[in-house]
């Protein structure tokens, strides 16, 4: 047994914390996130520079990782700097384009890329999605596209043949909106209305599965990271905010609950490490369930109560607590929530 | 044992009603549903309706201009004014101030500024709270020296909720500096349109404006602003405290939050149904409104027992405690039930793109900027040290 990283990933991780702390400071976040193009250009780029989407991608795609561990020491660390930048899309682009044998080049080397599963009536259920295609043309709306706002190209999943395909869409040939989310980042509503698109996959189900399980992996990953920072944030506050002559942090009352906290927080990182360490195998769909649902748990928790012992400081928008407690709650909205997943592990059990 | 108000009780209650269907404003009913907020123009055009037909001070004295409501009267008035997504009233003149001057004031203090709250003239805001002092409110620092019929004022609050609509402010300051900290506090009535005032904005989590800085530097306040004596001043922020806390348990917000979810639940739809019909959601919905069933008789036995003159002790606390993590749930769930749709940060320009219901964009701007209720007025913290140093007491 042994649940240290190894030297290879430990290594991702450092360079990235470093370059993240210098190209995305979380003290520039309130003014990044939030206005268009509600990332970071500059940062993306750097990232792509310094080999951050190789490490999301198998070496056989032409990447240097694409394991779930390789997926969460990035996503972490994208999480704990409270990054911006559409990371995710890419990851899922990615994922996608390699299991169609396509060419994943481009998406490493930074071109924005959004993958439109999600509809408004079916934001989670691949079995309700009704954009449709016909000969190569696409009709319906992706809707809360993560990503979408910005993007060059754009991957659907839509009907076809009475399959579940995924297509090709030059994002300057459909109808894109864009817009910030109230957590920061790029999103967009994409209208569809006989676009052309070209074929990726005929037969996407499966690989649409694999990548709405490994993106989910990557945001329990991002919020495991967010959730540390609030910790640490939580416990320092505790320490120098002083109430009634001593600091805040030597009532009892406080303890416990920051050390429940930090309970959930070890059966979050438990819990992902499970999750990343069943990516490929038989067993995935249920860890990354296990964990999505336990984390988007665990990050309300953690937001709300750390929110609520810092007092009203927590709630203003120039500290950056509040942010991270935007994200972790907002987080659990994306890709399914925890009901979502709760309800799939329900059902998977009935059926075991 | 009987749940149901009185005959004259309901009689009230219907005449309420019908007074809300006819004079309330459809378009500030509109925004208040939406959970945007009213607008500083709603708020004074509401208070100028309730002045007019003289509910905007129900429990204010008939002498000073209010109906003598009690506490069941007070009740019936807010819940229907909650459920018809009336705006709250302004509370710092109406609930804090008006009380205090009724109490503490001198007969010129009452003349001069009781009017001018009921007609709109004077809009108050708050200085209690200090960066160091919050939950520690006895600990503040602003402080004010004596130079002959005047104070003269130094020192910054904070918290000061829609400070920037303000022209008064009534303070907590230090007159005193040495002996128990709540020994040397006076209250002090600020106007707010004089040289060394200055109110810089908070911004809050969800990105709007309702909070403020205040700085004092030398402002000069006529020793006849003070409201009761020299170094009384946390006697009357104690009494303001125990004032008017029959709606803490904000049920009537409670009742219609869970109305607007449950048919949100309803409109929504996952996977072909609607999501009230998917078991977990439905399940939420059902634990917080067997909650929401119990806080409503716990808060009428509260105020059977307060409007037959019986003493309120743990009651209060207990009500702040119970509404505002019930308020917040139903947030919560106003926020989830939306799932990605929640996401948009709200701007007017994606209201025709209609990613979630109409009227439903701000449910998670809504979710954030409600945090705030756990903590303002004493937070549930400090709610809870009350109660258990009177459970230990007892």
């Amino acid at each position: 047994m042994n649940f240290e990283q190894s030297d290879d990933r430990r290594m991702l991780r450092e360079t990235l914390a470093r370059y993240l702390a210098d190209a995305c400071p979380v003290t520039a976040r309130a003014e990044v996130a939030y206005a268009a193009p509600w990332h970071g250009p500059e940062a993306w780029a750097g990232m792509a520079e310094l080999g951050v989407f190789h490490a999301l991608a198998r070496e056989e795609a032409g990447g240097m990782g694409g394991t779930g561990f390789d997926i969460s020491v990035v996503f972490e660390e994208l999480g704990r700097a409270l990054c911006p930048e559409p990371v995710l899309p890419t990851l899922l682009g990615i994922r996608l384009l390699a299991a169609a044998g396509g060419d994943v080049e481009p998406l490493l080397a930074g071109q924005h890329v959004a993958v439109g599963i999600g509809e408004l009536e079916a934001p989670y259920d691949l079995d309700g999605i009704e954009t449709h295609a016909d000969a190569g043309r696409l009709t319906g709306r992706k809707s809360v596209v993560y990503g979408g706002a910005g993007a060059e190209r754009l991957l659907i999943a839509a009907q076809a043949d009475g399959r579940l395909a995924l297509f090709d869409v030059k994002a300057g040939d459909a109808q894109v909106t864009g817009y910030g989310m109230v957590d920061g980042g790029p999103a967009a509503e994409v209208f569809l209305d006989a676009t052309p698109g070209e074929l990726v996959l005929a037969d996407a189900r499966a690989a649409l599965s694999d990548a709405l399980d490994v993106g989910a992996l990557a945001l329990c990953a991002e919020a495991l990271g967010a959730m540390e920072v609030v910790q640490d944030t939580l416990v320092d506050y505790l320490k120098t905010r002083t109430q009634f002559g001593q600091p805040i942090g030597t009532f009892q009352a406080l303890q416990h609950r920051a050390i429940d906290l930090s309970i959930e927080i070890e059966q979050a990182r438990s819990i992902v490490i499970l999750a990343a360490s069943a990516e490929g195998t038989a067993d995935f769909a249920k860890r990354v369930s296990q964990a999505k649902f336990l984390v988007g748990q665990i990050a309300r928790q953690v937001s709300e109560e750390a929110i609520q012992m810092h007092g009203g400081i927590g709630i203003t928008w120039d500290y950056p607590l509040a942010h991270y407690a935007k994200r972790l709650v907002m987080i659990d909205a994306q890709l399914g929530d925890t009901d979502w997943y709760l309800e799939r592990l329900i059902t998977a059990r009935a059926s075991e | 044992m009987d749940l149901n108000f009185s005959a004259e009780e309901q009689a009230f209650q219907v005449e309420v009603r019908a007074f809300l269907s006819e004079a309330l404003p459809p378009e500030i009913a509109e925004r208040v549903g939406r959970g945007e907020g009213p607008t500083r123009e709603d708020m004074e055009r509401w208070h100028a309706i309730l002045n007019e037909r003289g509910w905007l001070a129900g429990t204010w004295p008939k002498a000073f201009g209010g109906q003598d409501w009690g506490p069941i009267a007070l009740h019936i008035f807010e819940e229907e004014c909650a459920k018809a997504n009336a705006p709250r009233i302004v509370p710092f003149g109406i609930k804090m101030l008006g009380p205090v001057l009724q109490k503490f004031g001198t007969p010129e203090q009452q003349a001069e500024y009781l009017p001018r709250i009921l007609d709109g003239r004077d809009w108050w805001c708050q200085g209690y709270s200090e960066p160091g002092a919050g939950s520690d409110l006895a600990s503040l620092k602003t402080r004010a020296d004596r130079d002959g019929a005047h104070y003269i004022v130094n020192g910054q609050k904070t918290w000061t909720t829609l400070g920037q609509y303000a022209n008064r402010i009534f303070c907590l300051v230090r007159t005193k500096f040495d002996g128990k900290p709540q020994e040397g506090i006076s209250f002090l009535l600020i106007d707010l349109d004089q040289p060394g005032v200055e109110m810089r904005p908070i911004r809050l989590i969800e990105g709007g404006y309702e909070v403020n800085e205040v700085f004092f530097t030398d402002v000069r306040v006529p020793v006849a602003n003070r409201v009761g004596e020299e170094n009384m001043g946390w006697t009357i922020a104690k009494y303001l405290l125990g004032h008017e806390r029959t709606n803490i348990a904000g049920t009537g917000f409670s009742v219609q939050a869970l109305a607007q979810v449950k048919a949100l639940a309803r409109e929504v739809k996952r996977g072909g149904k609607a999501l009230i019909e998917t078991p977990l959601f439905a399940a939420r919905l059902a634990r917080v409104e067997a909650e929401l069933e119990a806080l409503k008789i716990t808060n009428l036995r509260m105020l059977s027992k307060a409007a037959a003159g019986g003493q309120l002790a743990a009651e209060p606390s207990m009500l702040k405690i119970k509404g505002t993590e019930i308020r917040q749930e139903l947030n919560d769930l106003a926020r989830r039930a939306l799932g990605p749709a929640a996401a948009p940060f709200p701007s007017e320009d994606l209201d025709n793109l209609a990613i979630a219901p109409k009227g439903h964009a701000h449910n998670a701007s809504g979710y954030f900027n409600n945090r705030k209720i756990s903590i303002y007025g004493g937070s549930n913290e400090i709610q809870r040290n009350i109660l258990a140093k009177g459970m230990m007491r007892g």
